[in-house]
């Protein structure tokens, strides 16, 4: 008898020791909230540690930000898993268009439509992160980021080269530098990122005519087999021979850091990299938009809404999330976050002057130039296989010569071709 | 009186821990994915039981199906390098290390098993920056031997990505099949070698008539686990080249397509019922390969008692 009741005893004691450990007791509520940011700009961690996050909490006091930002190429990735498991931070950092779209439609994020402050946007910019109906905004738009050439100007004056309009002058004054013994143009295809954002995307939208082509694309009387995609893969091909040598192995960070060593003359990219550069190089930059076919072409540049914020719709403090999004709204964020990341500009019709003067230039080609935003990110990334992915792909393939522009252009309009049916 | 002993009901209690988080932990997570693989999600997050309809597509969709064959085949190249150079380097330096008259044997066994207790991510670190073609060592020791010609973006090309992460791979892992032989040739009965010495046999004839046949279970073991290590394998690739298996899939291995199907990757969103079935393909790969191994090679293989 005695025995049993040790066993039965026993077991309570495991069981009970099993569910108080599943379950943990809830926490006594703090005075202080703390609220936590999902983001993919991990090199912009020390900018809202010591800048954004402290302006806002100085005001708020019972509010504790936390700014949490995983890898740029692993973000959405983590934050699905995270938002499926219920553990995803209180505001989310918006990719543009159908990435956040599909989110928002699978109800993790909370509609923003009657924020108060979201009357401070114009329609472009909330045109990323809004239904299709114009019904529901579901995140708070924040920066856009502009994509061109950057330069060394000191190597520039070395060889007399001026800053280069034309396509002619561009592989001109590539060719001068590469017989100079210089590495002309730093990138890498490892990543295979860079080769479709920062070749495809930024070179290509001058030859199809930026929003012109764009909407073409989308309504099915474009195709990706156009004369205007396959000249711009062609001249990604012509890029090749004047790349570090082994670029095929090169990385991102590789590039970034024989650009600021000063062992590269030209380094296509965005105006992301500007706070990077300023800080890293120790010569003379300048930049570039990206080269027309003839003198006297419009220019198009890659205007592209990139980054947003939104609302958790499983968060447990929405209304101090809500708090911080007003804020976002603000002309004190747009100032504060204009200059603290020059390169990303802010898409608030606050007027804001820019102290850098980098980013004032890349600001001016809005007035010169024709404004579009990245091609596969609309409408066409909905279906597999993923446009932007393929792109990716296909661009790095044919810098490294192992797809022809051609073959690249038929990949990309048979993959689209499979689902898309405008 | 003698009274029979009941069952002892408080096994139950001792066996309770291990099971409760086995189950919890392995089990169920196991046998979910495997449901998963028979449901699809819809769009408003609605579980929708399909049959094998997810299986149909992974074989036959023009999106899944190069990509999962793909897959497969790099996965059966990296198997078989590993096979090849690893288990065979490793048999060579088990067999020199187990030599008791050869002088530093410790010293060297401790030398060849240290990448292996390394971190993944320092190897695939110090690699990328060995091969690199910016500032990578590889270069400047080749033009100094008078080889610069040997050198190439070794990671970069589709012909060469994928035989050289597994060499990478093999250069961390040798460690563990070389102790596994060493383990194995140690317990042979000095006796067994001194009497084929007596009989004439030569240093290299002791190797294979005797040793050899000896270890042919141990053999079986690194194999097998060779087998399952690279078809779970994920770690090196995804930190040496991201899960895009890149250049243009060249190293995409089951790992990094499972990766790339499930949790999705940039505009690409994760698909829980795909990366689900390919969970489940690359379950059905190991099983099989277990299964041939308990059943084929086990009851083939004599086992000698010593």
């Amino acid at each position: 008898m005695q025995k049993k009741l040790f066993v039965i005893l026993s077991a309570l004691i495991l069981l009970s020791l099993v569910l108080s450990a599943c379950g943990a007791p809830a926490t006594p509520v703090a005075e202080k909230v703390t609220i936590t940011i999902e983001s993919w700009r991990n090199d912009d961690l020390s900018i809202w540690q010591d800048k954004i996050i402290p302006a806002f909490e100085a005001k708020n006091p019972n509010i504790h930000v936390v700014f949490a930002p995983s890898t740029p190429a692993e973000y959405n990735g983590v934050l699905n898993t995270k938002l499926e498991g219920g553990t995803a931070g209180d505001l989310i950092t918006c990719r543009p268009f159908d990435a956040s779209l599909s989110l928002f439609d699978k109800g993790y994020l909370a509609s923003l439509t009657d924020l108060p402050g979201m009357e401070n946007f114009g329609d472009v910019a909330k045109s990323a992160w809004i239904t299709d109906d114009g019904k529901d905004v579901f995140c708070v738009p924040m920066a856009s980021v502009i994509h061109g050439f950057f330069y060394n100007k000191d190597m520039f004056d070395k060889y007399g080269i001026k800053e280069p309009a034309t396509r002619d002058e561009f592989f001109a004054a590539l060719k001068t530098l590469k017989d100079g013994g210089e590495t002309a143009l730093v990138m890498g295809t490892a990543d295979q990122w860079e080769s479709a954002t920062m070749g495809f995307q930024n070179i290509g939208p001058v030859y199809w005519k930026g929003e012109e082509g764009r909407k073409a694309l989308i309504a099915g009387t474009g195709k990706y087999t156009d004369a205007a995609y396959v000249q711009t893969w062609t001249d990604l091909k012509d890029w090749a021979p004047y790349l570090p040598e082994g670029y095929e192995a090169v990385k991102y960070p590789d590039a970034q850091s024989l650009f600021t060593l000063g062992k590269g003359a030209i380094y296509p990219t965005g105006s992301w990299e500007i706070s990077t550069f300023e800080k890293d190089a120790t010569f003379k930059l300048g930049i570039f938009p990206p080269y027309v076919e003839k003198a006297g072409d419009t220019c198009y540049i890659s205007d592209h809404t990139d980054i947003a914020i939104g609302l958790n719709a499983g968060s447990a403090h929405p209304e101090e999330a809500k708090t911080f999004l007003t804020w976002v709204t603000s002309d004190e964020f747009a100032k504060l976050y204009a200059n603290a990341l020059p390169g990303f500009f802010p898409l608030s019709n606050a007027k804001v002057t820019l102290d850098d003067p980098i980013a004032n230039e890349f600001l001016s080609w809005r007035q010169t130039c024709e404004s579009t935003i990245r091609d596969s990110y609309q409408i066409l990334s909905r279906g597999e296989p993923n446009l932007e992915n393929e792109l990716w792909r296909v661009s790095a393939a044919v810098m490294n010569l192992s797809l022809t522009p051609e073959q690249a252009a038929k990949e990309i309009q048979d993959g689209l071709d499979k689902w898309y049916k405008p | 009186m003698y009274e029979r002993k009941s069952f002892p009901h408080y096994i139950f209690v001792f066996l309770a821990p291990a099971v409760i988080i086995y189950t919890i932990f392995m089990v169920y997570p196991l046998l979910n994915s495997l449901r998963m693989s028979f449901y699809t999600v819809t769009a408003t997050n609605q579980e929708v039981f399909a049959g094998l309809d997810n299986y149909v597509k992974l074989f036959t969709n023009s999106n899944f199906a190069p990509r999962f064959f793909g897959a497969l085949k790099n996965n059966f190249i990296f198997f078989a390098i590993h096979m090849v150079v690893q288990n065979s380097i490793a048999l060579m330096l088990a067999a020199l290390i187990s030599n008791e008259k050869r002088r530093g044997a410790n010293f060297y066994r401790t030398v060849y098993f240290m990448p292996t207790v390394l971190s993944v991510v320092i190897i695939g670190f110090i690699w990328n920056l060995i091969l690199n073609p910016l500032w990578g060592v590889s270069k400047s020791i080749l033009e100094v031997a008078n080889l610069g010609f040997l050198f190439k973006p070794w990671l970069g090309l589709p012909t060469t990505a994928l035989p050289t992460v597994a060499l990478i791979s093999v250069w961390q892992f040798i460690g563990i099949p070389m102790i596994l032989f060493y383990a194995a040739l140690i317990a042979i009965p000095e006796e067994l070698m001194e009497a084929a010495t007596v009989d004439g046999a030569t240093a290299w004839g002791v190797f294979w008539q005797i040793k050899f046949p000896l270890i042919m279970p141990t053999v079986g073991i690194v194999s097998i686990l060779t087998f399952v290590g690279n078809f779970n394998a994920f770690d090196l690739i995804y930190t040496m080249k991201g899960a895009n298996a890149g250049p243009d899939f060249a190293t995409d291995i089951m790992g990094t397509f499972f990766y790339r199907t499930f949790f999705g990757q940039q505009l690409q969103l994760g698909d829980v019922s795909m990366g689900s079935t390919v969970a489940a393909m690359m379950f059905l790969i190991i099983l099989t390969g277990v299964l041939l191994y308990t059943f084929v090679w086990q009851r083939n293989v004599q086992n000698i008692e010593m």
